[in-house]
């Protein structure tokens, strides 16, 4: 592959299909998966609950392997995970024995270790922490600190292992609006200076479209596929409030809403 | 802090509903138990007096207790005075001034003072003890992690679990051809299952996320070990190690009376070879405290060692 190519299919999902052994026998979940991801791209992975949003995050982050399917990652199949694809987990997933400090430490000691010293180590904890605005608090256990701080600092384990792609996983579902708001400029910021490929899966609508290059919209399970991609080409870097009366952003918006309540409305359960 | 493990569950529960009603109602702060009350004293408490909710706080802690010893006590001297040949209390506590006064004579080796027993029957179980943590803990955090293992090992241990560790006895006696390790060779049976069993269960319920932590930072086997499975798992262990250390203080009596030698088990059976009904009761006293300090010094190595 040219490395043009490799940068335009950085991340690449092809024919992948998934499929669940259960009590109640097979489940198919995904159905004929495709998608192409550049390199420093962001995208959203939207759809109602239940759709598999999280299954094709979890394939690219190599927890799951497909029961068809090949996926890529610069070039090189995924069997397995790897820290190259750091991942931010829905429930912040810290340790709660370890302080923040600590928790980001076991992962740059993972990266790093090899190459470098403790002195080194600590300095790229530091940095981490500090990017998310947590350099007060480095010290603190996670069941210390509130909500929007522990996903804080699972945001800065994934940054600090310098990942390839960084896969988030509804990171601030469980936050309240206000706090989500900002950690999502905060991500907004971060990733436009680090550059580096994302994937998130989210079930909201506004949270997509503001952070997105484009937003992968999935079908209703089971046998979820992509149903649509939506391109997102509203100007970086993209201002909230500005955005709110900004025809482009509205918009998309309302072509999300389209997808999610009339072609793929979800009946209640 | 109240001695005995029950009423401690029973203050606890109290104590609960009473801690966030204390902030509208300073009075309800007088039942939280332990002497940490006085720390956090509202004003309008300090201006009834400390003397008066010190006072409160006895009645309502130290009373029960004191009652029922006092029962207790008086049903004993009751059965006693009907009974040919059972000591009363008062008889038995100055057996007990006489025993205590000289613990660590040593007049033959089968003639020693109660604190040299004492201490024999404590280093056989503490052997016991170490073996079978040596040997279940290990075992456990194998059988938990590994699915096949776990299947390997069930029926043996389902097996096993349920017989009397007296029943090893025998076997014990026939490998080792000697009363002491037999002794401690059947402590290390009681104690071994509640580790195995206790330490395997919190291995199988460390969350997944924590185990997708693991896989996405790619940690080492180590790692893993060391930095997730250990600290989630040893509050679970360290239940295992009480209900162990309680289960083998129970054996190590009857053991003892089986195998003989220098040791509270057989100090009961030789003293009732002499009819020496006092010590016998003494001997039940000393049973029962030297299981429970047992397990209070569990419960606040427990306290230490856990994460929460």
């Amino acid at each position: 592959m040219t490395s043009n190519v490799m940068q335009d299919r950085y991340v690449l999902i092809e024919n992948v299909n998934m499929t669940f052994q259960t009590k109640k026998g097979s489940f198919q979940a995904l159905k004929d998966i495709n998608l192409n991801i550049r390199e420093g791209e962001f995208i959203s992975i939207i759809g109602h609950s239940g759709c598999g949003k999280s299954t094709v995050l979890n394939l690219i982050a190599g927890l799951l392997q497909p029961t068809d399917g090949y996926l890529f990652c610069a070039g090189r199949e995924i069997a397995k995970p790897g820290p190259e694809r750091a991942v931010v987990f829905q429930n912040h997933s810290l340790l709660p024995w370890l302080t923040c400090f600590e928790n980001v430490y076991l992962a740059v000691e993972r990266v790093f270790g090899d190459k470098e010293g403790q002195a080194q180590l600590a300095d790229r904890t530091r940095a981490a922490l500090e990017l998310v605005g947590l350099s007060h608090a480095m010290e603190k256990r996670p069941n210390e600190i509130s909500g929007g701080m522990k996903q804080r600092v699972g945001i800065a384990r994934a940054l600090a292992m310098e990942p390839k792609v960084l896969l988030l996983d509804e990171p601030f579902g469980a936050l309240d609006a206000l706090t989500r708001a900002g950690l999502q400029d905060e991500l907004m910021s971060i990733m436009a200076r680090s550059g580096c490929t994302a994937v998130m899966v989210t079930h909201d609508v506004d949270e997509a479209v503001l952070l997105s290059d484009r937003i992968v919209m999935m079908t209703n399970g089971p046998a979820a596929t992509i149903g649509e991609i939506l391109e997102v080409d509203l100007p970086r870097p993209r201002k909230r409030l500005e955005l709110v009366e900004d025809a482009g952003y509205t918009h998309l918006r309302s072509e999300v809403l389209k997808f999610l309540y009339e072609r793929h409305a979800k009946k209640a359960a | 802090m109240s001695v005995v493990s029950f009423y401690k569950e029973k203050n606890m529960q109290e104590s609960q509903p009473a801690a966030p009603a204390a902030t509208t109602k300073p009075i309800a702060a007088v039942v939280t138990p332990l002497s940490t009350t006085a720390a956090v004293a509202t004003p309008s408490l300090q201006r009834r007096g400390t003397w008066a909710a010190t006072a409160k706080m006895a009645f309502e802690w130290l009373l029960p207790p004191v009652i029922g010893l006092i029962i207790f006590g008086a049903i004993w001297a009751t059965v006693s005075a009907l009974t040919q040949g059972l000591p009363g209390p008062v008889k038995t506590w100055h057996s007990a001034v006489e025993l205590f006064s000289d613990p660590f004579y040593i007049n033959n080796p089968n003639d020693m003072g109660i604190g040299w027993n004492i201490l024999n029957s404590l280093k056989r179980v503490a052997t016991g003890f170490a073996l079978a943590a040596i040997v279940g803990i290990p075992m456990g955090f194998v059988i938990g992690r590994y699915a096949f293992m776990s299947r390997m090992a069930a029926p043996i241990i389902s097996l096993l679990k349920p017989v009397s560790p007296l029943a090893w006895l025998p076997i014990g006696l026939l490998v080792f051809k000697a009363a002491n390790p037999a002794a401690i060779w059947v402590i290390f049976i009681t104690a071994v299952w509640p580790m195995i069993i206790n330490t395997a269960v919190g291995v199988s319920k460390v969350p997944q996320d924590y185990m997708n932590v693991a896989k996405v930072l790619n940690l080492s086997e180590w790692k893993v070990v060391t930095k997730i499975l250990l600290p989630y798992v040893m509050p679970y262990m360290m239940t295992g190690v009480r209900l162990s250390i309680g289960a083998a203080w129970l054996v190590i009596v009857a053991a003892e009376m089986l195998t003989g030698g220098v040791g509270i088990g057989f100090w009961v059976w030789d003293e009732w070879n002499n009819l020496n009904v006092e010590h016998i009761i003494i001997a039940i006293f000393i049973v029962g405290i030297v299981g429970l300090l047992l397990e209070q010094l569990l419960v606040l190595v427990a306290k230490r060692y856990s994460y929460e």
